[in-house]
């Protein structure tokens, strides 16, 4: 072969084992047991490294954890507590795992989830009349769009334009933020609440109710609706298949014909709209109009969600309750202890480190693996 | 409306101390991540060590009495994670993006754990150096009191810039991001170039932090940075990875962060989210105008992730 | 004469509240006496060392905590979302709680809302929003910070060289503004021709923002400020550094500008524990208490060491008039910034009217700046 050939097919072979490299290990590493292994052991790190921080610090790090788990799962309060917290990071997991499966980093379930809840309320306020059960699906059909709109639009620039898309998507959370807080405080915002700047409210009758008997929304059942419906999706259509492809080895993709551009759309729009979802349902079932209260970081555990659950559609469901559970046990950590209230943003971080380095054993953990 | 003794040139002077003022850690902490890109790694963590290292300098300014340690100290722990990163980012199959996220969450934790303490007590402040007695105007001296770290932030840029390119260890930096192949082939070892590399860089963006505390807005509580670590990161490629650019990209934005509250004082009022969210439209605009769908952006270091 | 809701009750209260804290006090260890062994739970918007609205909280809970058989559970950094609910829910269901202190003002739409599932519990709420239909179980007290304002305006009326003095305040809230109202109505007491600049950050804690407001204000010209934020600290450490004048907030923040600090306007929560007794023992309690230097729910900071004797004392003078009822804050002829009269010649608003004040969405003449309604 030509000097000119060589070189280019050097370099192709390089760009392909990079996109591999990340996707082997998003992947790959997605497959069977040993993720799960692999999962759980950095989670028991995890908690070692955070007793020993706790020790040093003078607490008795068996009675935290035993207070993690009554706050998390310890009464029935707690468990409904966890339920609720869970619901909105299983949806923005999606942001970031179904990207991932095409080979993209998509950090930008924060911003979809902000403009998903603007989409239910102006939903709200211009079909006003419907039935009780349509009016709720167009409300979360309309949080789900704009959300959708929004990560796909970052997707078009990485395809168009070859915007790297974590540093497009971070950008656009902020973008997105800018855009809740001014609509909320001028153009929508309900003026009668004078104790904060809030949107108009969704009408009443489109509001999401709780599970009966309990006091979690019916939220959470819309959730594990979509995983089930995702993993279908992923791991047992034509499309999904394809999208694994792509995020494989891109070229293999070209050469296999795939559209490449349709199928980064279509991974950027499904990511959008869980989270543009989980926005709508924030405020259909729980705040009932759109204000800051929005942005309280569901976005960004959900990308801490979908990395523990190591990119599995059906995994996310165990680690947002794991998350949450956290999550939900953290009052009790300060009021017990009185430990800072970034005791669990401290754990979920050293968590997430542990996950990350715990990929570097990925394959080599049992023999039988190729 | 605040007709104040200056009116509307009050905005223009406000935005002017306050491109200057703002700027300081944005440009140390864009130094920092041009030195870690440059040598093949991104780190998304840096709003952790910015936060991290403010904490570490406010709470060691108040220790000792000294804010010059503070700022020193601030260097240290961003030094400490800056390690953190480069170390788990050297295993294999590890996405150095994600680990940048999982540090910055770790970080700010870490930050606002041990951090809770130092809310309450007053530190040391660093000194300004006043450059603007020969106006009457109070805005003007104000503008122009400014921070020895703006100053040494500027003779960085224009050194690392220096050092790049006229000294070996910046060659092997630039070998390490540009062809990690060819650098171990000549037998280094990449990943010890990259962990001093993300180790300085987080030297720096702790000093970064360290200013926010220990200058302006002086003081160490959870709501002092609101993004600026992320959005250095943004400002790098906006600079092209030139040290000398970032200097200039800073002042841009910082002028754009000071914008929204001057304009306040002069009544502007409406649209004051839009205007804070200006810095960020503007980096993505500007990305979307450079980057090219089948090159690599140019002039960056070839073997970052972000960059293909 | 318009005055607070539950006069009725208020009587009782007091008249109650006499007994018991005389009882308290004298009883010491009188076991029949002492509350049956309870949990107090506090929960702050911040956190608790925030030399602000957040520690004089923490000190009153101190101060309730020191109760026989009270205990305390405090959450920090509860922001002002459906969190709180979940919160207040978890102290009742796993620690017990029987009283619990939401400190901060958007909490209260939560409170009510949860209140009536919890009847054998009681939620105080300093916020002073309590009106007829709101659950029993809870309580709004708050007292009237205008006052002090009132004073600390006459020491930066004396002391301004420039005639120009700054407000910040976080939210366009009525407390908000009537504060202002005192700031300027004291200054231009003392002198007439005294401005004030009212800017709104909108946010309770945004050091930053805080901090380039004073900026700008000293910029113009400005030499005294107050800030209504949660945690002025940043605001007056920023002040001193310009080598302005400064008038505390919440706590006394004295020590933090040793040259430039006035005096301040104080809370005193602590009045507090006269609830929780009275929900203990089974005794009454008002829903609504309201009430300023007379009530024993505001205090004056400490005097810097800027303000000389003359000044002290015409200020000490003006706080026995509020002592004595002889002051009247808001008196006729009273305009506000747009032109409007609020009170015609001979009219005035009594210091307790805690309806009146509830309703003041304007700023005094005077003030220039928008209320940002």
């Amino acid at each position: 072969m030509s000097d000119t050939a060589n070189e280019e097919s050097r370099l192709t072979n390089k760009v392909d084992r990079r996109y591999g490299a990340l996707s082997e290990a998003l992947l790959r590493s997605g497959a069977g047991l040993e993720a799960f292994v692999l999962s759980a052991l950095a989670l028991v790190v995890a908690f070692a490294i955070f007793g020993v921080f706790v020790a040093v610090q003078g607490l008795d790090p068996l009675a935290v954890y035993s207070a993690l788990w009554l706050g998390a799962f310890g009464t029935s309060f707690s468990i409904e507590n966890t339920l609720t917290l869970a619901a909105p990071i299983i949806l923005t997991a999606f942001c970031t795992l179904i990207p991932a499966r095409v080979g993209m980093l998509v950090i930008g379930g924060e911003g979809a989830l902000a403009l998903g809840g603007v989409g239910a309320v102006l939903a709200g306020m211009v079909l006003t009349g419907l039935p009780w059960w349509l009016g709720v699906v167009a409300c979360c059909l309309a949080g789900s769009m704009f959300g959708a709109a929004w990560i796909m639009a970052a997707g078009a620039l990485k395809h168009w334009r070859g915007v790297n898309e974590t540093i497009s998507t971070l950008l656009m959370n902020y973008i997105a933020a800018a855009i809740l807080l001014h609509l909320v405080t001028g153009p929508i915002r309900d003026f009668d609440v004078s104790i904060k700047a809030q949107s108009v409210p969704v009408p009443e009758l489109y509001r999401l109710g709780d599970i009966p008997g309990w006091s979690v929304h019916w939220g959470l059942v819309v959730g594990v609706a979509v995983v089930c419906a995702l993993h279908i999706l992923l791991r047992h259509t034509v499309t999904g298949f394809s999208m694994s492809v792509l995020g494989g080895n891109r070229r293999a993709a070209q050469m296999a014909g795939l559209d490449i551009g349709r199928l980064t759309l279509l991974a950027c729009g499904l990511g959008g709209a869980a989270a543009g979802l989980a926005g709508a349902i924030e405020v259909v079932a729980v705040h009932g109009a759109v204000s800051e209260s929005l942005l309280v970081g569901f976005g960004y555990t959900g990308i801490l969600v979908a990395f523990l659950a190591r990119q599995n559609p059906l995994a996310v469901l165990l680690v947002a309750l794991v998350i949450g559970g956290i999550a939900a046990a953290g009052g009790l950590l300060q009021r017990r202890f009185d430990m800072p209230d970034a005791a669990t943003d401290l754990l979920l971080g050293i968590i997430f480190i542990c996950v990350l380095a715990s990929n570097a054993f990925a394959g080599r953990l049992f023999r039988r693996t190729a | 409306m605040m007709e104040g003794t200056l009116g509307s040139w009050g905005v223009l002077i406000a935005v002017l101390g306050g491109a200057v003022r703002v700027s300081t850690p944005y440009l140390f902490v864009a130094l920092g991540e041009t030195l870690t890109e440059r040598a093949g790694r991104v780190n998304l963590g840096l709003e952790g060590t910015l936060v991290l290292g403010a904490m570490a300098g406010f709470a060691v300014s108040f220790l000792t009495g000294s804010p010059w340690l503070g700022v020193l100290a601030g260097g240290i722990a961003g030094t400490g994670l800056g390690a953190l990163h480069a170390l788990i980012c050297n295993l294999p199959r590890v996405n150095d993006i994600a680990v940048g996220i999982a540090l910055f969450v770790f970080g700010t934790g870490l930050a606002f754990y041990l951090g809770k303490d130092y809310i309450h007590p007053r530190a040391e402040m660093l000194p300004g150096i006043p450059l603007g007695t020969w106006s009457d105007s109070l805005a003007i001296q104000s503008a122009l009191e400014i921070s020895p770290l703006f100053f040494i932030g500027a003779a960085l840029a224009v050194g690392l810039r220096w050092a790049l390119f006229n000294t070996r260890w910046g060659l092997l930096l630039r070998m390490a991001g540009d062809n990690a192949e060819a650098g171990r082939a000549l037998g280094l070892s990449v990943n010890r170039i990259r962990l001093f590399a993300t180790a300085a860089g987080g030297f720096l963006s702790g000093i970064g932090g360290a200013f926010l505390s220990l200058y302006y807005p002086g003081s160490w509580n959870e709501g002092l940075s609101s993004g600026q670590g992320l959005m250095a990161v943004a400002l790098v490629i906006f600079a092209r990875w030139d040290p000398v650019r970032c200097f200039w990209a800073s002042l841009v934005f910082g002028g754009a962060t000071a914008l929204g509250p001057a304009l306040q004082t002069v009544g502007i009022t409406s649209g004051y989210y839009l205007y804070n969210a200006a810095p960020y439209i503007i980096t993505l605009a500007l990305l979307v105008w450079v980057s090219n769908p089948r090159e690599a952006l140019q002039g960056a270091p070839r073997e970052l992730s972000i960059s293909r | 004469m318009k005055n607070s809701m539950i006069t009725r009750r208020q009587a009782i209260v007091g008249g109650a509240n006499v007994i018991t804290a005389a009882a308290f006090i004298a009883g010491g260890g009188m076991q029949a006496l002492a509350a049956t062994s309870a949990t107090v739970g506090f929960i702050y918007i911040g956190p608790s060392g925030d030399f602000g609205w957040n520690q004089a909280h923490a000190v009153a809970a101190t101060t309730i905590a020191e109760a026989d058989g009270v205990s305390l559970v405090q959450q920090e950094r509860v922001p002002e979302t459906e969190e709180v609910l979940r919160v207040m829910e978890s102290m009742i269901q796993l620690d017990g709680v029987k009283v619990i202190f939401p400190t901060s003002f958007g909490y209260w739409p939560f409170i009510q809302q949860l209140a009536p599932k919890y009847p054998d519990v009681l939620f105080v709420h300093a916020g002073g929003l309590w009106k007829e239909g709101d659950a029993p179980n809870t309580i709004g007290y708050r007292g009237f910070m205008e006052e002090p304002h009132y004073l600390a305006g006459i020491a930066a009326g004396r002391l301004t060289k420039t005639g120009k003095i700054g407000f910040i305040g976080a939210k366009p809230l009525y407390f908000v503004f009537n504060n202002c109202n005192g700031f300027t109505l004291g200054a231009r007491s003392v002198r007439g021709d005294t401005t004030c600049q009212v800017v709104i950050t909108g946010d309770w804690d945004n050091p930053t923002r805080e901090a380039d407001t004073v900026n700008a204000m000293a910029d113009q010209g400005i030499d005294v400020i107050v800030a209504n934020v949660d945690s002025p600290k940043v605001a007056i450490e920023t002040a001193e550094r310009r080598g302005i004048m400064s008038v505390g907030y919440h706590t006394d923040q004295s020590s933090l500008a040793p040259n430039g600090f006035l005096t301040g306007a104080e809370w005193n929560w602590g009045k507090a524990q006269e609830f929780v007794q009275a929900w203990l023992t089974g005794g009454e309690y008002p829903n609504l208490l309201r009430g300023g230097f007379a009530a024993d729910m505001v205090r004056l900071s400490p005097f810097g060491a800027a303000v000389p004797e003359a000044v002290r004392a015409e200020i000490e003078a003006a706080k026995a008039g509020f002592l004595d009822g002889s002051l009247t804050l808001y008196e006729g002829p009273l305009m506000d910034n747009k032109g409007n009269q609020i009170l015609a010649a001979g009219e005035k608003a009594e210091n307790e009217d805690a309806a009146f004040k509830l309703s003041v969405n304007w700023l005094v003449e005077g003030v220039s700046g928008e209320t940002g309604l």
